[in-house]
């Protein structure tokens, strides 16, 4: 991998420069006309008339005071790149919209104490126990608020779906090389930004005091203890002394409902506002080049487009909401600190960890009177990490590949055969811990000794990781060898759409791509720049 | 911030490299327009039906499975409204416009380091004067410090001791004080020390495990009462209760991560993470046949911790 890119990038030169040339030279051209009438071309989308229609004059009084028609024309006329997979950031996006609403709901009937009071509401079976009033309160948002439990339910389904679109994004950005110069920054933000997710859904499960997440907390106090040095005093910071104390629950609600979401706010708006300004990157193809970008118009197409997104996106979240049970905690009951279910798994995003606490060997480190807990190597070294990698990849890529050039168009991951193939085995490594999470739920599902299923995840781990390494590298070195995918191989030319709307065959001589590929030449010097290695 | 883009309409003049995207569009042909409105006009106004259906539900009393199922009919058949509109009825689509260079010309980042430097200078000029400010804004700083203390009070030896002290009585979670014979062979029962009922970090689990062979450590004989061995019930590993008995091997499994241990030898770890033994609790038959504890845990419980010897 050592100097691919630079290669692939003078390669890709010609290409790049042909392009714009058809691109640019229109639109200067018409620089003129649309000059005649920025401002009323601005505000509506008929331009020319002298009757300023009622958005018209809202806008003029807005602008005869802040003066933003210029910003508001630019705004309008932003060009965002097409493809289906730029709209996973977009679904995280909504998702935390509908967290905000459903949360604000959910603030005006939870109650964060640890308070013990006795159970009579409307749910019999619990009739007479006793519990804390948070776990109370969330009995009543269940079972007595209206339109309570499905709010609950959508404000927990929205955040696991919240976290899937991030994780998912965060693979679009790593595989297709988005990451690269000039966008590092908008990387750590967005890994922080899923640092702050993971952070607050962990707070939010553990609200209610139920003894799944009761469990969760009394394990994520056993992982603060094992951090060398400071664990133990920052343990008792942090739950306010020995767990199970008094004010876990008081401390999390407001690190769940203003910490954190205010943080995921701010360094959103960033995250934002860096895409804004760099403008989207995007595939190559047809009409694509670096120095261009090549897209719908903000106004009103890709408005209406994300308008649509956000509606698809509540509309499945409220539909699990309303459907698909979650987190039933009168099922789960109040938290005992001597009691505990088996089959207790913690949300989707945190099962890696979970399944990384029950693959570790029973390995602590005790000499001269001082303890390195066993929890310390999964629970903390672990994601230290994980996410220590995450932050340094583009820097750690940038020092590897001598890449220093701008891009603003994507590889496909087969034109990084390295790259591709240690993010794939990455994926694979926290697969198996995800699942390592959820042994004692398969070996009852499927009759399996505990036993053999942990040795059988630790033996994945091992070894599967660098198999599938492998195997990726030699799949896409020998895809790019090909020059085609071997189901895109033209047997006798290809189909291709014209203008008019007809159809023509062109000949095989393109062996498989289109004419505006620009990915081509970039393939094939990556191909031969590796050969040697 | 973009780049001048011509007005809507021209867009077939103003994209020459994609053309075809707009020659297909419905809006050039009225009468497909007009069956796509039609089509976006039905699906709103089943958005319509259904949130007025929903708010009727809700005003009857509501019903979590019928509000979740409206509102996302509502709100799925908007949002296909929205996709029928752009996708027929929207003008023009595909534009072409230059990116710009974000990098800043030298002129402009020297005027700016010269900017700095004019407000810089007077300081680095004063080194005295800048470690002053150095020292005052770290006295400051760490005096600020100082109130995250009263978050919780200090560790100092708490995580080593229990509630159990010499004779502390053997209770049930209900206060229930626990006799000699009250539990059979292979039963298990989880107790506190009498008055620490609530004490997490104090909860024991009392195995019956009747006339089977015990591998007893050197130092803890006579900690048992006629087949009555107790063990601390928090887990060492991450702290879950270990709450499962497996008569059959005498093991006792942690439900959390499957830490299993070998009660019949000390309760040693025999598999999953957990590295250290569960800690015994050495009994002793008080009065009426009451069983209390001879002393607290002779070593910490539960998890280790940076100052766990």
């Amino acid at each position: 991998m050592s100097d691919d890119t630079p290669a692939s990038a003078s390669a890709a030169e010609p290409a790049a420069a042909a392009e714009p040339a058809a691109a640019v030279e229109p639109a200067s051209a018409l620089e003129p006309a649309s000059a005649v009438e920025p401002a009323s071309a601005s505000e509506e989308k008929k331009p020319a008339r002298k009757k300023v229609t009622r958005a018209g004059q809202a806008g003029r009084w807005v602008d005869d005071r802040l003066g933003v028609s210029k910003f508001t024309q630019s705004a309008l006329d932003k060009i965002f790149p097409d493809h289906w997979s730029f709209m996973l950031g977009e679904v995280a996006l909504y998702c935390f919209v509908i967290l905000v609403i459903t949360g604000a709901y959910l603030t005006f009937f939870f109650s964060p104490s640890e308070a013990q009071v006795i159970y009579h509401g409307a749910y019999k079976p619990l009739d007479g126990l006793p519990m804390s009033a948070a776990f109370n309160s969330v009995m009543n948002i269940s079972f007595q608020v209206r339109a309570g439990l499905v709010m609950r339910q959508m404000h927990h389904w929205a955040a696991l779906v919240f976290l899937a679109a991030i994780v998912v994004h965060l693979c679009r950005i790593f595989f297709t090389g988005a990451f690269r110069r000039p966008r590092e920054i908008n990387w750590i933000i967005g890994v922080t930004l899923l640092l702050l997710a993971m952070a607050n859904g962990f707070t939010g499960y553990s609200l209610p005091d139920d003894l799944l997440s009761g469990t969760g907390l009394r394990i994520a106090y056993s992982i603060v203890l094992s951090i060398p040095f400071i664990g133990s005093w920052l343990g008792f910071l942090f739950f306010g002394g020995k767990f199970p104390g008094t004010d876990t629950i008081q401390r999390f609600f407001i690190i769940h409902v203003l910490f954190v979401p205010a943080l995921i706010a701010i360094v959103l708006t960033a995250h934002l506002s860096i895409v804004w300004h760099q403008k989207h990157t995007d595939f190559p193809g047809p009409g694509k080049s670096e120095d261009t970008i090549h897209g719908s118009r903000l106004w009103p197409q890709y408005a209406i487009k994300s308008t649509a997104l956000f509606c698809f996106t509540a509309s499945v979240i409220a539909g699990l909401g309303g459907l698909a049970q979650i987190n039933p905690i009168w099922i789960y009951g109040p938290y005992q600190p001597a009691a505990v279910s088996s089959g207790s798994q913690p949300d989707w995003y945190i099962g890696w960890l979970e399944g990384a606490l029950r693959v570790m060997p029973p390995f602590e480190i005790r000499e001269f009177h001082h303890t390195i807990p066993n929890p310390f190597f999964p629970g903390v070294l672990l994601p230290g990490i994980t996410f220590g990698l995450l932050f340094a990849w583009p820097f750690l890529e940038q020092h590897f590949t001598k890449d220093q050039d701008r891009h603003n168009l994507l590889d496909r991951p087969r034109d990084r055969p390295l790259r591709t193939a240690l993010g794939v085995s990455t994926i694979t490594f926290y697969v198996i811990l995800f699942l390592a999470g959820g042994t004692d739920v398969l070996a009852s599902s499927f009759g399996l000794s505990i036993q053999a299923l942990v040795h059988l995840f630790q033996t994945m781990l091992l070894l599967l990781p660098p198999l599938f390494c492998f195997l990726t590298w030699r799949i896409l070195k020998e895809l790019s060898r090909q020059k085609a995918h071997p189901i895109q191989q033209p047997v006798g030319g290809r189909l291709v759409r014209t203008a008019t709307g007809g159809y023509e065959t062109e000949g095989g001589e393109h062996n498989g791509h289109g004419p505006h590929d620009n990915a081509e030449p970039a393939g094939a010097a990556v191909d031969e720049a590796l050969e040697p290695t | 911030m973009t780049a001048p883009t011509p007005p809507h309409g021209d867009s077939s003049r103003a994209a020459p490299v994609d053309p075809p995207a707009d020659a297909f569009r419905l809006q050039d042909r009225p009468a497909a327009a007009r069956f796509a409105e039609r089509r976006i006009a039905i699906y709103w106004g089943i958005t319509t039906v259904a949130a007025l259906i929903l708010a009727g539900v809700y005003l009857a009393g509501g019903q979590p499975q019928v509000e979740g199922l409206l509102l996302m009919i509502a709100l799925g058949s908007l949002g296909l409204g929205f996709v029928v509109f752009a996708r027929d009825l929207l003008p023009g689509s595909e534009q072409t416009a230059p990116r710009d260079e974000h990098r800043s010309t030298e002129a402009q980042r020297d005027a700016a380091d010269e900017s700095f430097e004019r407000g810089e200078q007077p300081f680095v000029r004063r080194s005295f004067l800048l470690r002053m400010l150095g020292l005052a804004g770290g006295a400051l700083g760490l005096a600020a410090l100082f109130p995250i203390n009263s978050l919780g009070p200090h560790p100092g030896d708490t995580l080593a001791h229990t509630s159990w002290r010499k004779g502390s009585r053997l209770v049930t979670a209900d206060n229930t004080p626990v006799k000699v014979g009250d539990l059979e062979v292979n039963g298990v029962l989880t107790v506190f020390p009498e008055g620490a009922t609530s004490d997490a970090d104090s909860q024991t689990i009392l195995i019956n495990v009747g006339d089977a062979a015990q591998k007893v450590r050197p130092g803890r004989e006579g900690w048992s009462v006629d087949g009555l061995v107790a063990y601390s019930k928090v887990c060492t590993h991450a702290g879950c209760p270990v709450g499962l008995y497996r008569s059959t091997s005498h093991q006792l499994l942690c439900p959390c991560h499957q830490s299993t241990f070998d009660v019949l030898d000390g309760c040693k770890p025999v598999f999953g993470p957990a590295a250290r033994s569960l800690p015994q609790l050495a009994l002793m038959v008080g009065q009426d046949d009451y069983l209390e504890a001879q002393h607290d845990y002779s070593e910490p419980v539960g998890p280790g911790y940076w100052n766990r010897p």
